[in-house]
């Protein structure tokens, strides 16, 4: 039982790093109309890019720039590329987003080969901490508070600025925004650059744990796209239930079940998608209806 | 007037350069038709990193034995391909059999696809080197006379750890725990383990099967905490391995990590500080042999880093084919099974020489445990193993840590 429990805390944790993945998929969605499966790229980009820093700047500082330098190729992106899309059939962006992904991947075989890079976390935060009967790792509570701290962020970003205003209003009635004279273009470079930022972030916090090879960008695009549906569009909270719930899901399954762990997380998006089609807690958006 | 002069200088211009081009090739092709190897192995997936090195393996190998005058004065051609999955990976070898006119198949890491690659070239009659899948029961129960084993098999693996531990005394009465990969090859890591286990008093308290995709670990440390064993068995793939070892250093549990799997791309990716425990390896590029050195050392000039044992085992793998055909003076499948079978010894890069055993197919060949190196006392990022003595020892046959006839029966090779 206590083991059980422990899964359910574990899949949480787990569910705060596909939180920081799929929450600027949806945010980018939302708003431009465009599902970017691009969006692993720059998982994937902020990874190698903290991998080859660390070398130079030490763990910290690398996990830091990575994902502003990756921000900052956001603003290429949506500028020069996502831009003449908005407009377009979603299936045009799918297939140019899709073959920017594929190009990304080659273009990291290129630079850095195709064998995985080695990357070490900082010895003092290796190893884990016990409390009562649970065990965490102490990496993984360090990331959790980043992840919280990015939500907290995001989140006061979306519901206490004027920026969130109109970014609100432009992902329910892009007519009016612009009936009332706002330019939602300056708008969406802004959400794109938080959104590949958010993932940079992900691959450069994650980049320890995990293997960081050239498809680690196709690898977890497919789990994020998950994440975003069983959520639901336009909506904030409905990613991070999505993220968390996948995460404890996951975990569950693998107690029970270990073979059928990876496929539980698909199993719950059928189900979701059954009995609520617009995602848990998606909202009714005139655009997409 | 003019005019039409200087088109006609043009004209015949470009019609003379257009028969440089056709006709170039055409000289240099005089030598004889390039006998071509249809090549697969996984470029993606869990896979990819060591089919990458895989590649640049047997791309030397072809460079080095066209330049000095390839087999019988033909040059060889290896077309070399993403396997993809064992699906595309039947389709590929089809196609470069009837299409590409491939004299030979080679190839493959994953087993899974081997498999299929087997059964073409069974279908076919064509001979295929697999060389870098490592099931047994490839060797065993779902052998064909048309497929040769370069890589040791999962038996071999298991036995060149297993003696280690056994060794070291960690094996009678210890509480196991296993983590396998789920598909052909970790099922029959798993197997082999077991009855290593079952001969020599260890004790499989439980064991978790992971998908190929996993990339987090932490429920499955979670549950292997529960269950506190005494050591930690790893029967994974690939970079699966790499994840592992990772997130094991991450949470910092306390279990000795063994395992019977692990290639040298995958140790490298997990990086120092991070691997502990004993492993076994076919190959690894500090081994204190001259013809190995040598081989090193042109793969350094050539790559910019030093090979994986998945290069080293690629080229001695084609080494070892056109070897074959220009003895034989043949490229005929029922030719070079009749001279593999004769058992001919060939030289690897190790200690001792290397030979197909008649029964099986199956590259009979030293291995190595090896454990690892305290990050101070690495020369350089490359440097993290220090290699145990080959097994078996000099005064041991070569086959003894091979499953037997009795153990892994092939039944449809009569030699």
């Amino acid at each position: 039982m206590s083991l059980l429990v422990q899964e359910v805390v574990n899949g949480l944790v787990l569910g705060g790093y596909y939180l920081l993945i799929a929450l600027g998929l949806s945010l980018i969605f939302s708003v431009g109309g465009v599902l970017n499966l691009a969006h692993g790229a720059f998982y994937a980009l902020g990874a190698y890019i903290a991998v080859a820093l660390t070398r130079y700047l030490g763990f910290a500082s690398a996990v830091a720039i990575s994902p502003l330098a990756v921000a900052a190729l956001g603003i290429l992106f949506e500028r020069f590329l996502l831009r003449r899309f908005y407009a377009a059939d979603p299936i045009v962006s799918l297939l140019v987003t899709f073959g920017l992904a594929m190009i990304a991947e080659q273009v990291i075989r290129m630079v850095w080969g195709a064998a995985p890079l080695s990357a070490t976390m900082p010895q003092a935060v290796k190893g884990s901490v016990i409390v009562g009967d649970f065990l965490f790792s102490r990496y993984r509570l360090l990331l959790l508070a980043v992840v919280a701290a990015v939500l907290a962020g995001v989140w006061l970003l979306l519901n206490t600025t004027s920026f969130g205003r109109v970014v609100r209003a432009g992902i329910q009635r892009p007519d009016m925004v612009a009936a009332l004279g706002i330019r939602l273009e300056p708008y969406m470079t802004v959400i794109v650059m938080l959104g590949v930022g958010m993932a940079a972030l992900a691959g450069a916090l994650f980049a320890p744990i995990t293997i960081v090879h050239p498809a680690m960008g196709s690898d977890i695009i497919i789990v994020a796209f998950v994440v975003v549906v069983i959520g639901g569009l336009g909506s904030f909270w409905g990613v991070v239930l999505a993220a968390l719930l996948v995460g404890v899901v996951r975990g569950v399954t693998i107690y029970f079940a270990p073979a059928a762990g990876e496929a539980s997380v698909y199993a719950l998006m059928a189900l979701v998608l059954l009995l609520r089609p617009r995602g848990l807690l998606g909202e009714r958006i005139e655009k997409f209806e | 007037m003019t005019g039409k002069t200087r088109r006609r200088v043009l004209q015949t211009g470009a019609a003379a350069m257009g028969a440089f081009a056709v006709g170039g090739p055409a000289i240099v092709r005089a030598q004889g038709e390039a006998i071509k190897i249809g090549h697969l192995t996984p470029l993606t997936g869990f896979l990819g990193a060591l089919g990458g090195y895989a590649q640049l393996g047997i791309k030397m190998a072809q460079a080095e034995i066209n330049e000095a005058g390839g087999v019988m004065g033909r040059p060889l051609d290896v077309m070399s391909e993403d396997s993809v999955n064992p699906e595309t990976a039947a389709t590929k070898a089809q196609r470069m059999i009837e299409r590409d006119g491939a004299t030979v198949l080679m190839g493959e890491i994953n087993s899974a696809s081997a498999l299929t690659i087997m059964q073409v070239a069974a279908r076919n009659k064509r001979l295929f080197m697999s060389i870098g899948a490592r099931s047994d029961a490839l060797r065993g129960k779902n052998c064909n006379r048309y497929t040769f084993h370069v890589d040791i098999p999962s038996t071999v693996m298991v036995n060149a750890v297993g003696k280690a531990l056994v060794r070291d005394n960690m094996m009678k009465g210890k509480k196991f725990f296993t983590l396998t990969a789920d598909y052909i090859f970790g099922h029959d890591l798993l197997g082999a383990a077991k009855a290593f286990f079952d001969a020599n008093g260890g004790i499989l308290v439980d064991d978790e099967l992971i998908a190929t995709d996993v990339t987090d670990f932490s429920p499955y440390l979670l549950k292997l905490r529960q269950a506190k064993p005494d050591i930690v068995c790893s029967n994974l793939a690939g970079n699966q391995v790499t994840s592992l070892i990772k997130q094991y250093a991450e949470f910092g549990l306390p279990y000795p990590i063994v395992g019977f799997n692990l290639n040298t791309a995958d140790a490298w990716a997990a990086g120092a500080g991070n691997l502990s425990g004993t492993w076994p390896t076919v190959w690894y590029h500090t081994l204190d042999v001259p013809g190995s050195k040598a081989f090193v050392a042109s793969f350094i000039k050539r790559n910019g880093k030093p090979p994986e044992n998945h290069a080293w085992i690629e080229y001695v793998s084609l080494k070892v084919m056109a070897q074959a055909m220009s003895e034989t003076r043949s490229t005929d499948t029922e030719t070079l099974i009749a001279y593999f079978e004769k058992q001919p010894q060939f030289d690897i890069l190790k200690a001792r020489k290397g030979y197909f055993r008649s029964f099986d197919h199956q590259m009979i060949q030293e291995a190595y445990p090896f454990t690892v190196k305290e990050p101070d006392k690495m020369k350089d990022q490359w440097d993290m193993l220090t290699l145990g003595a080959a097994v078996p020892g000099p005064d041991e046959p070569l086959e003894s840590i091979n499953p037997s006839k009795e153990q892994n029966a092939c039944t449809a090779i009569k030699a």
